[in-house]
């Protein structure tokens, strides 16, 4: 069969303004080759900064910013689009390849209809008339199990959920009938109960259509679920390329397997849960507005142990995190620490109350002040809570900083000049600082690549062991539940819908909803789609 | 002696203060009215209404909270002068100002009544379109005002003619070469003519094209017996020097409202869908730049009614800004609460319209879930 995309010696360079000194040119993607077949899927995977992206829009000759493709050929059914000129760039652009955005809540225009623009491309290109591209938005609607395909066209993009849109912006790629379609993380932004009918519908939508594919995503597991070929990247250089059974089965490379055995990590429970550090008793807390969060929740974490709190978004995780912590007072029930019952709100609350429990957020970068070092946002809490200073501050800094491995080199550099897992790493550090006796971790890991991830998970497991702190870990990520916890919290809806010790909730016989959480979880097997799609009892609603 | 009339004056002001306080009780009642959506009171049907009709409520709540806004506004005016030392008699009389004389004409004036009881049959002449009889002309505020707010409202309309358009143009090409040079000049000039005070630039115009070129006209004074093209070469001057004022906002606000558009993620889409350039300004980013845009035009419309005060008083036009300048040092009461008012009422109406048109451009307002 004839390639439909050929990739050949790909060279993309950019050139970026470090402040202060000379413009200077960076090589983001070197050598790299690759072809697609029609009706086939090739998928990208990488870290965040392996090119991935890049190469995708590459096949659209477009480059983001002031990025450039310098070098290689890109063969479209023979023909190298990159020597076209702007008007024959444009006739190929969502017109014979189209392209599927990470974040289609961002990507669709708020001003218009979702059907009039998932049939702009093909009408503006003169492929269908109006009324052919409406039947075939809806034959698509259909095909991707959209809810009401009649009138869902009729919609606004926020008056639909993410889920939805994902979908939406595959029948925009596919209503052109492109010879190529490049996703790019598709499924990334949306809760593991989404994703999975995503992922299937995307999947049902290319076999349907024989449209050949780039698959862009940082999840191996994913890409197994969908992709014929796989092509590993990193640092913009090809690691490996190979079928998806022999890169998923039989990796080559040290990096690759890496990547296949990441979620491995699993660790036993404490086997003695019955203490109570923190007890949550009863607790329903809401905003304002009268909209109710967190309903009659209850549960306890054992000292020197980890909690994990499951559930998808909008399951009350987060705010459970925000009334424990005081920043949001529950309406009702009760917090106690170590025996004493908290004040509710975090004015009520003395000093040494607040340096007990601590937190990290998922977004270090966020939560840190862009103007300060890293001595100074280390140092801070031990100024506020122990009064340090001056020589003593400086030494207990840099003990911090050995203390999650990264050493007193890193003191004076400032948040932007640190990676996003060395972010996070400050983070917990300035969360240690304080010397807590509870850690609240939101989500620490979930904006990380996996093997970043990896390592904060190990450094938070060795953190415990040495100082005998606790955890309370909330997560979507059942197999960061399986590496870490000792007791599993899962809500649905504000509502807690099992609590126990891992073994116990992590064990069937399970309740509808634990049933659809951990089969969403995708797993590093081929054909683990089919399966799951076929075994689970609740369908999640209205994604 | 002489000292003791301006001493009397504040003596009644001080009685009348007292009748303020439970005067705000009553003022701030005025907005909630149409504004119960935080009140208890019919909270459910309104609560009903604005789930059901959100444009139709944010709507009728913003026109409520304009009709409180200028009763505030009436009250503020009235009080003010009320505070300045001094009133119409004795400035109207000046310094040959007898006691007895002072006396006569408040009370023929009704000077002498207290302050709530005066502002309260102002209001009820106001709410039915009398202001009144101005006391220093004798002639009706409303005639008078009519003829001068038409000239202002002329000033006004070229002005915004001129600069609206050609703000929006100069911030889509400094969008267009972003960074460049004539980004850069645009940048530059406009933001000398926001630095110089207009009455400055005024001058400045009049010294080269009035006195030094003369090629046009100064004063820019207009009577009734000109010609449409006589009154357009007269106000030449000061529309070029409100135009110099106002421009460089608008442009700024339009060229980083479309550079925020264009660097988003629907923009890029549109891109990747192969569409041309126009379209995708034109349909794509467009409509999300209306609403800040809108925003400054109208705050800009304002000002140009409201703030020409100064330009008026430069270029001896005969709009409303020189006559309420004129009625003020007099404390002319009538003439400025009128005038107050009015620019009152269009600095608000203008903002309201504004935001009106936001809520209408925003598609989640205008299609709820």
């Amino acid at each position: 069969m004839p390639e439909m995309l050929s990739v050949k010696n790909l060279k993309i360079e950019a050139t970026s303004y470090p402040p202060g000194e000379p413009p200077k040119v960076v090589t983001l993607v070197e050598g790299v080759s690759f072809d697609v077949e029609k009706g086939k899927v090739l998928g990208l995977i990488g870290e965040s900064g392996a090119g991935k992206s890049t190469i995708g829009l590459s096949a659209l000759a477009y480059g983001r910013g002031g990025v450039r493709i310098t070098g290689g050929q890109v063969l479209l059914d023979g023909k190298d689009i990159l020597t076209l000129d702007k008007n024959g760039i444009r006739s190929i652009r969502g017109a014979r390849v189209c392209y599927v955005a990470q974040s289609a809540a961002a990507a669709f225009n708020p001003a218009h209809r979702l059907g009039d623009q998932v049939i702009e491309a093909s009408v503006r290109h003169g492929i269908m008339s109006r009324e052919e591209a409406k039947k075939r938005a809806l034959y698509l609607f259909r095909v991707l199990g959209l809810p009401n395909p009649e009138t869902f066209g009729d919609r606004y993009p926020h008056q639909v959920s993410g889920g939805q849109l994902q979908r939406a912006m595959t029948a925009m790629a596919l209503c052109p009938n492109p010879e190529l379609i490049v996703f790019d993380e598709p499924t990334t932004a949306l809760d593991v109960t989404t994703q999975i009918d995503v992922l299937a519908a995307i999947k049902h939508a290319i076999e349907e259509t024989h449209t050949a594919a780039l698959y862009i995503t940082h999840d191996l597991a994913v890409v197994a679920q969908i992709s014929d070929d796989i092509m590993v990247l990193r640092h913009g250089k090809t690691v490996e390329y190979g079928t998806t059974k022999q890169v998923i089965e039989a990796p080559r490379e040290d990096y690759t397997r890496a990547l296949v055995s990441v979620r491995q990590t699993k660790r036993d429970e404490a086997a003695d849960q019955t203490g109570a550090q923190l007890k949550i008793e009863h607790v329903s807390a809401g905003y304002a507005n009268g909209f109710k969060v967190l309903h009659d929740v209850s549960m306890h974490l054992p000292k020197g142990q980890t909690l994990a709190i499951v559930g998808e978004s909008g399951s009350g995780k987060s705010t459970l995190a925000r009334v424990i912590t005081g920043l949001l007072p529950p309406t009702e029930g009760r917090i106690s620490f170590e025996g004493k019952e908290l004040p509710r709100a975090l004015k009520g609350r003395s000093n040494d109350e607040l340096r007990r429990i601590q937190m990290i957020y998922q977004m270090a970068d966020t939560a840190m002040n862009p103007r300060q070092t890293v001595r100074d946002i280390v140092g801070r809490p031990l100024s506020f809570y122990f009064g340090m200073h001056g020589q003593k501050k400086s030494e207990r800094v840099k003990e911090l900083l050995d203390q999650i491995e990264m050493g007193s080199r890193f003191l004076d550099r400032y948040p932007a000049e640190l990676s996003g897992g060395q972010k996070q790493r400050v983070a917990i550090a300035r969360a240690l600082a304080a010397k807590p006796e509870l850690i609240l971790c939101d989500e620490p890991t979930s904006a990380l690549d996996p093997l970043v991830a990896e390592g904060i998970l190990n450094l938070l497991l060795k953190l415990q062991e040495e100082t005998a702190v606790s955890y309370v870990f909330i997560t979507h990520d059942i197999a960061i539940v399986r590496a870490i916890a000792d007791s599993v919290a899962v809500m649905h809806r504000g509502r807690l819908v099992r609590f126990g010790p891992k073994s116990k909730v992590l064990s069937p016989p399970f309740d509808d909803y634990t049933d659809l959480l951990l089969k969403s979880v995708p797993e590093m097997e081929i054909g683990w789609l089919e399966r799951v799609l076929k075994t689970r009892r609740m369908e999640s609603a209205g994604n | 002696m002489m000292e003791s009339g301006p001493l009397t004056g504040p003596v009644p002001t001080d009685g009348s203060a007292d009748g303020t306080h439970p005067r705000p009780a009553e003022l701030s009642g005025v907005p909630a009215k149409p504004n119960p959506a935080d009140g208890e009171i019919g909270g459910t049907f309104w609560r009903r209404f604005t789930f059901r009709r959100p444009l139709a409520a944010l709507i009728l709540q913003r026109l409520g909270l304009s009709v409180g806004l200028l009763f505030a506004v009436s009250l503020m005016i009235s009080g003010g002068i009320e505070a300045l030392p001094g009133d119409f008699a004795t400035t109207y009389l000046g310094q040959s100002a007898t006691p007895q004389a002072v006396e006569n004409i408040r009370k023929d004036l009704g000077l002498d009544k207290p302050w709530t009881e005066r502002y309260l049959s102002w209001l009820g002449g106001a709410v039915q379109g009398d202001f009144g009889t101005s006391w220093a002309s004798k002639n009706s505020v409303g005639e008078q005002i009519g003829k001068r707010l038409g000239n202002s409202l002329f000033l006004a309309f070229f002005a915004a003619l001129i600069s609206v358009p050609l703000a929006v143009g100069l911030g889509m090409l400094a969008v267009q070469f972003r960074n460049r040079l004539p980004d850069k000049i645009i940048n530059v000039v406009s933001l000398a003519a926001i630095s110089l005070p207009e009455f400055f630039v005024g001058y400045l115009l009049i010294m080269f094209f009035a006195v030094k070129y003369g090629i046009a006209t100064f004063p820019a004074t207009v009577y009734d017996s000109m010609s449409f093209t006589e009154r357009l070469s007269a106000i030449a001057l000061p529309v070029a020097t409100l135009v110099l004022v106002v421009l460089a906002h608008m442009m700024r606000m339009t060229r980083a409202a479309i550079l925020n558009v264009m660097s988003s993620a629907y923009v890029e889409t549109a891109e990747l869908k192969g569409l041309s350039a126009f379209r995708i300004i034109a349909k794509h980013a467009a409509p999300n730049a209306v609403a800040p845009v809108i925003n400054v035009i109208a705050l800009n419309l304002a000002y140009l009614v409201v703030g020409v005060v100064v330009v008026e008083v430069v270029f001896v036009y005969p709009g409303m800004g020189q006559y309420m300048v004129d009625a003020v040092t007099v404390r002319d009461m009538p003439v400025v609460q009128a005038c107050g008012l009015i620019f009152a009422a269009f600095y608000i109406f203008l903002n309201m319209a504004a935001d009106i048109l936001a809520i209408i451009a925003n598609p989640r307002l205008r299609h709820p879930r």
